[in-house]
């Protein structure tokens, strides 16, 4: 059961007081937008094994949506971020490069 | 005989004896005792039968790793089956009978399994119960019930109260053994926050009977201050009976306390299951010892070396008078030097080393014990218990020797680490030649969030088995510090041994226990290998091996020994099988905790609740929400309840609690605009004072909730949800406002339970709030859909014109402590207009009869808006809403989409719930075409027929047309599609 | 009757309480404001205390005075604690003095209910149903979390804890309340 600090409030949450979002960083499409661009708003989703960027909500917290990067196999939390981010801070990205060399970076 | 010694048992106390039963048999035991060395003490080795051949079994270990020794334990309420007499501590009037067997433990027809034992190979039930297929069902499957599963199920309510508790330490220490103490002392001198648990009542481990010395002192006395300096210690918490049964992601590590097992009924809570969260664990959790594969290693009397010293030195128990010991390796010395301690006697060592050497075997020969190297077991004779052994070479196919006449036999094949913490959440393993074990690969821990190593292992568990490496590796886990000294013999490498004798032929090898609860044998797993099983995990599933409640502590490395070396293969990569969580079985009652009866789950009440409950209300559960569906009337149905209530609403006047409604404020600068973008329809330009029905779709385009919207000020709308709804849609906002639209002003509150809101619903409905008295309700004052705050009947009100059953209706809200009052004040004014209470069944007729679609029961997540003729909801001037480019896609406006229409049977009976339209055809699986389902369907005691709603391809296209609709006993019947709206078309009744 | 008359207030278990290794027992009716608000809104430091007399709280902090307290939620909300009859005038106070600036005031009072756990191991009632470490509370923090199965929030002081949660499921909260703190399941 994973640990993810909130970045609004502070609090180390265990996972039974987060609810999950799904992956981070998608851009909307609405009216006027291409099918294929839909469909990859809609569905299309990455699920890799390593370094994942995802959607959390500190619901039994403070109620804030945040975001987290951490890796899906070792479970290692490379960081947690405000969700008003379009693309992952640099300081995350870094930490990311660090300990991940061969990562081929988050799009 | 098994018997108790007259003298010694570190862990008894002889002024206190214990009185029990087994199968109703009166015995004696001492407090200290567990229920194995009390049943040995009485001579009682033989304990229970095997699952597949209902073998005899007797006890073979004198811990958690116990496969045989399970009993039913208690009676009624306290009734538990399968309990592991090695781990269960005595108690005066403990009662416990045995298992698996019929009509008695002495004689059981099962065994009759025994002799068809060649008949019943690896995989018999895969290969014999597969044809004729009727069989299984018909044939097979009862007589396979009959005589499956250990144990029985409890037939009472636990008459225990179970709690869980949440902890946090920086370093969590599981094990009371040497290396757990050390590692605790260590931590905890160094400041850090620590937890040490341990399974069993005493503290020690095996240091304390093996006799290790420690700081110049014996173990014993080196544990007992060891304690002391912990109990010393302000940030060290520790926990006896308490077991760490699995490690999860982040340090999460359960832990099953068994508080009042031993002392049942006193009030304490029987188990206590701590979700304790560590910075690190480490893991001291000891070895345990492998049987070795012989012929007639599973009869009772046959036991693990470290097990007999454990009975014979802490419960002063002799498993037997003449006792045999057989092993491939020193420690095992250990075991005849205590029982000839103790002043029993040990006929021979038989030791498979070809040469034996050491300085434990040298004071077993000192002591004039025999020892015969390069010996082995052919075969163990006896049936309930062991008469004797015939001894042969290791190195040839099994001719005996010699026979020796005995009562016990002491085995010991070496030591596996208890690795099962450091394997739950993905340490690896390596194979470790010279000790023939599987030990924690340390440059390959499990990982916790920040990268670290989350699982160390200390002692025993990480592969070392010398007293002074133990306390050295133990220091080193828990961050470093002074190591105290230790002293203990030098000991000889053992030899691996997997089958013995090495040639053993196959009548010998189907005698050999590999797993004694499921009955896996050697010649089994050999069979599976033949048979094409190379991944572990196969073989395991197919011979059943390693699947026991033991989980196959004592059989799973034996077992793939074997199997690798039928395929020929090195052991490491054949590998082990997952190990999962719980170390030993917990109890269900401790995973559920607190909740159970009233607390099961958090039922949510309205402020009327108490009300429904004193007018025998019928409740349903609307979400977790406690709604009444009707009040029967006495000698009333259910149904004929919801019928009176419905007639009565449409004549004279019904009141319904409404408090479960959701709302939600919505205030801001661009609220409106956000609104907008929430519902199909326009919400920014609703006037103030006024309401107005919308809808919400997700952004796929299908229809997700409904509710009608007020305007409050320039800024505040309130939007009220379905019941139930609130969460998800105050959710749905705050995602859209915190990841989409984060910087457009606006603010939203959940204020769903600040409000009582009751309905008043009838044509008498309006003649009741006069008579309340206070603020005008009239058509020209409150019209249809809109809303006003003022005074009714003393009491602040906010009043809703609007209505989900087509009656001239109010919605009325009051603060939630006011609630009930209200509601008293109106039922008690509405007596003389016929006023009654109606439930959520009524409420549902009542807008069925009005065509009133209702989310959940017309739409179920793959419907949008048009689908329901809702297509006036949705704006069309808009640029853009949530879900509109969803509704774009082409297959959403084909003319083949399943409408909303009403439904009627031409004989006015009720459709039944679930019905679907069949069509012509069929479709690619073979399946029935269908055009067509109900969604609702009612008796509408209005119109006096039966009533429905449905989904059907091309819609109201199709009025009038005459369609069949299924029923459950597989006919069908004749349905007419007519309009939804059965009852008052015009709506004239509403807006009054 | 058009006055407003003087309706008993009743709160959602009418003051229940049990007495265990520790005693529970169901206050308030508070009053309790929602305040949503940037912490850099002007005026919003005077406003909160104009209204609970006290500073403005910081992340994760209850600031109490007397019988008034002022919350952190979030870092755009926060909780204004006061007696129950004194919300009407604090809300029009608070409009009052923010009626220029974006911000959501709302009477809650009515949607909570409010529990203190009293006696030496208080916390070991909260330890049974909250995944919080209690041990690494402060003083006049206020903790948001689960409450066995339900939202809940609690802040301590030096007589026990104040347990806040949602009014529906007050019977529920007090269930698990109760069960934690049965004689002779002391944890420590």
């Amino acid at each position: 059961m994973l640990i993810l600090e909130c970045p609004y409030c502070g609090v180390k949450a265990e996972e039974t007081e987060l609810s999950p979002g799904g992956e981070a960083h998608l851009k909307r499409f609405g009216p006027g937008s291409s099918d294929e661009d839909f469909e990859n708003y809609m569905f299309a989703r990455k699920n890799p094994k390593g370094v994942h960027f995802e959607r959390w909500r500190h619901s039994y917290g403070c109620g804030k949506w945040f975001l987290a990067a951490r890796c899906t196999a070792t479970l290692e939390v490379f960081g947690t971020y405000p969700a008003q981010t379009t693309e992952p801070p640099a300081d995350i990205i870094d930490k990311i490069k660090a300990k991940r060399p061969d990562w081929k970076g988050y799009k | 005989m098994s018997t108790r010694l007259s003298k010694g048992g570190r862990l008894i106390d002889r002024t206190a004896p214990q009185e029990f039963t087994f199968n109703g048999k009166r015995l004696r035991g001492y407090r200290g005792d567990t229920l194995a060395a009390a049943l040995l003490a009485n001579d009682q080795m033989l304990v229970g039968r095997s699952f597949k051949y209902h073998r005899p079994r007797g006890i073979v270990a004198s811990g958690a790793e116990e496969p045989n020794a399970l009993v039913n334990m208690g009676e009624g309420g306290r009734f538990e089956p399968n309990q592991r007499t090695t781990t269960t501590e005595l108690f005066d009037g403990l009662t416990c009978t045995s298992q698996n067997h019929w009509p008695s433990l002495e004689f059981d027809v099962g065994v009759v399994n025994n002799y068809a034992a060649r008949f019943l190979p690896a995989g018999f039930y895969y290969k014999t119960f597969i044809h004729p297929r009727f069989a299984w069902k018909h044939v097979f499957e009862p007589v396979v019930r009959q005589s499956a599963g250990l144990g029985k199920v409890p037939k009472e309510r636990d008459a225990d109260r179970y709690e869980q508790a949440y902890a946090f330490c920086d370093i969590l220490v599981v094990g009371g053994g040497i290396a757990g103490l050390q590692a605790a002392l260590t931590a905890g001198r160094a400041g850090k926050r620590v937890w040490l648990v341990e399974q069993t009542a005493h503290w020690g481990g095996r240091a304390v009977v093996d006799g290790a010395e420690i700081d110049g002192q014996p173990a014993e006395a080196w544990v007992k201050s060891a304690l002391q300096a912990l109990e010393g210690m302000a940030n060290v918490t520790i926990r006896s009976r308490c077991m760490a049964a699995g490690s999860y992601d982040h340090g999460y590590v359960l832990c099953d306390e068994k508080v009042a097992d031993h002392t049942p009924g006193d009030g304490r809570p029987r188990h206590r299951l701590w979700r304790l969260r560590a910075g690190q664990i480490i893991a001291a959790t000891g070895a345990i010892e492998r049987p070795l594969s012989f012929a007639g290693n599973d009869i009772p009397g046959v036991m693990l070396a470290s097990a007999v010293r454990d009975y014979v030195i802490n419960w002063a128990v002799a498993p037997g008078d003449r006792t045999v010991v057989v092993t491939n390796n020193d420690d095992a010395y250990r075991t005849a030097i205590a029982l000839k301690e103790a002043g029993l006697e040990v006929p021979v060592i038989l030791d498979a080393r070809a040469s034996v050497t050491g300085d434990l075997p040298a004071r077993a020969r000192a002591m004039g014990i025999r020892v015969e190297a390069g010996r082995a077991i052919a075969k163990v004779k006896g049936g309930k218990r062991v008469t004797g052994v015939a001894i042969c070479a290791q190195a040839g196919q099994g001719a005996v020797l010699e026979e020796i006449a005995c009562d016990a036999v002491a085995m010991s094949g070496g030591w596996s680490p208890v690795v099962h913490l450091w394997s739950h959440c993905g340490g690896k393993l390596k194979w470790d030649d010279a000790q023939a074990q599987f030990t924690p690969d340390k440059a390959r821990p499990p990982l916790n969030h920040d990268g670290s190593a989350l699982v160390q292992t200390a002692g025993c568990a990480s592969g070392v088995l010398a007293t002074a490496e133990v306390l050295a590796d133990a220091t080193e886990a828990a961050g470093g510090g002074a190591v105290p000294a230790a002293n203990g013999p030098a000991e000889a490498a053992l030899e691996p041994i997997w089958v013995m004798p090495q040639g053993a032929p196959v009548q010998l090898r189907m005698k050999m226990w590999l797993d004694y609860q499921n009955d896996v044998k050697v010649s089994d797993v050999q069979l599976a290998a033949r048979e094409g099983y190379t991944s572990v995990e196969h073989t395991k599933r197919y011979t059943t091996l390693g699947m026991a409640t033991d989980q196959g502590k004592l059989s799973n490395i034996n077992g793939l020994a074997v199997l690798a070396d039928s395929l020929s293969s090195p052991i490491p990569q054949v590998g082990t099988t997952t190990f999962r969580p719980p170390y030993t079985p917990v109890t269900i009652g401790a995973l559920a905790g607190e909740a159970r009866g009233e607390i099961f789950q958090p039922l949510r009440r309205s402020p009327m609740h108490d009300w429904h409950l004193a007018q025998n209300a019928y409740m349903e559960p609307v979400g977790l929400w406690q709604r009444p569906y009707c009040y029967p009337r006495p000698g009333e149905t259910h149904e004929q309840a919801v019928h009176r209530e419905v007639r009565n609403t449409r004549s004279n006047v019904g009141l319904l609690d409404a408090s479960t409604l959701g709302k939600i404020i919505v205030k801001g600068p661009d609220a409106g605009r956000f609104l907008d973008m929430l519902y199909t329809n326009v919400m920014s330009n609703l006037a103030i004072g006024k309401c107005r029905y919308g809808l919400m779709c997700n952004e796929q385009g299908f229809l997700s909730d409904d509710g009608v919207v007020a305007r409050i000020d320039e800024d505040t709308w309130l939007c009220h949800t379905t019941s139930g709804g609130s969460d998800r849609i105050h959710a749905w906002m705050e995602d859209w406002l915190q990841c989409e639209w984060w910087d457009w002003q606006v603010y939203t509150a959940n204020v769903t339970e600040q409000f009582a809101q009751i309905a008043v619903v009838g044509p008498n409905a309006r003649k009741v709030l006069e008579k309340l008295g206070g603020m005008d309700v009239s058509k020209e004052a409150l019209p249809f859909m809109t809303w006003a705050d003022g005074v009714l009947g003393g009491f602040r009100v906010r009043a809703y014109r609007i209505s989900f059953s087509g009656e001239l209706s109010y919605e009325i809200a009051v603060p939630a402590s006011e609630g009930r009052a209200f509601w008293d004040a109106l039922v008690a004014v509405g007596a003389e207009f016929g006023m009654m209470p109606y439930g959520t069944e009524g409420l549902h007729v009542l807008r069925a009869e009005k065509g009133f679609i209702m989310i959940g029961d017309e739409t179920d997540g793959t419907v949008i808006p048009q689908d329901l003729n809702l297509g006036w909801a949705i704006s069309k001037k808009k640029d853009d809403y949530l879900g509109k480019r969803g509704q774009e896609r082409p297959y959403l406006a084909s003319p083949d989409r399943w409408k909303l229409v009403g439904l009627e049977t031409l004989d006015g009976s009720v459709i039944q719930d679930g019905a679907y339209a069949p069509a012509p055809g069929f479709n690619a699986n073979g399946q029935r075409n269908t055009q067509g389902r109900v969604t609702s369907t009612y008796f509408s005691p209005t119109l006096n027929k039966g009533i429905a709603m449905g989904l059907v391809k091309g819609g109201l296209s199709r009025l009038g047309e005459v369609i069949e609709m299924t029923k459950l006993d597989g006919t069908t019947q004749q349905v007419r599609i007519v309009d939804p709206v059965f009852y008052d078309k015009e709506g004239e009744k509403q807006n009054v | 009757m058009s006055e407003v008359a003087n309706i008993p207030v009743v709160s959602a278990l009418g003051g229940a309480s049990f007495d265990g290794f520790a005693r529970v027992r169901e206050i308030g009716p508070l009053g309790m404001i929602t305040l949503r608000a940037k912490p850099e809104v002007k005026g919003l430091s005077a406003a909160i205390k104009a209204v609970t007399g006290t500073a403005m709280p910081k992340q994760r902090r209850i600031e109490v005075k007397g019988e008034k307290a002022a919350g952190w939620m979030s870092p755009d909300e926060y909780l204004l604690v006061l007696p129950y009859t004194d919300v009407k005038a604090a809300l029009a106070t608070l409009a009052e003095k923010l009626a220029d600036q974006h911000h959501l005031a709302v009477d809650v009072s009515d949607a909570r209910a409010v529990f203190r756990i009293e006696g030496d191991r208080a916390s070991e009632v909260l330890s049974k149903l909250a995944p919080a470490d209690l041990a690494a509370l402060e003083k006049g923090e206020l903790r948001r979390t689960r409450i066995a199965q339900v939202a809940g929030a609690f802040w301590q002081d030096e007589t026990g804890f104040t347990v806040v949660c949602f009014r529906s499921v007050a019977g529920y909260v007090m269930g698990a309340l109760s069960h934690s703190a049965q004689p002779g399941s002391e944890l420590f």
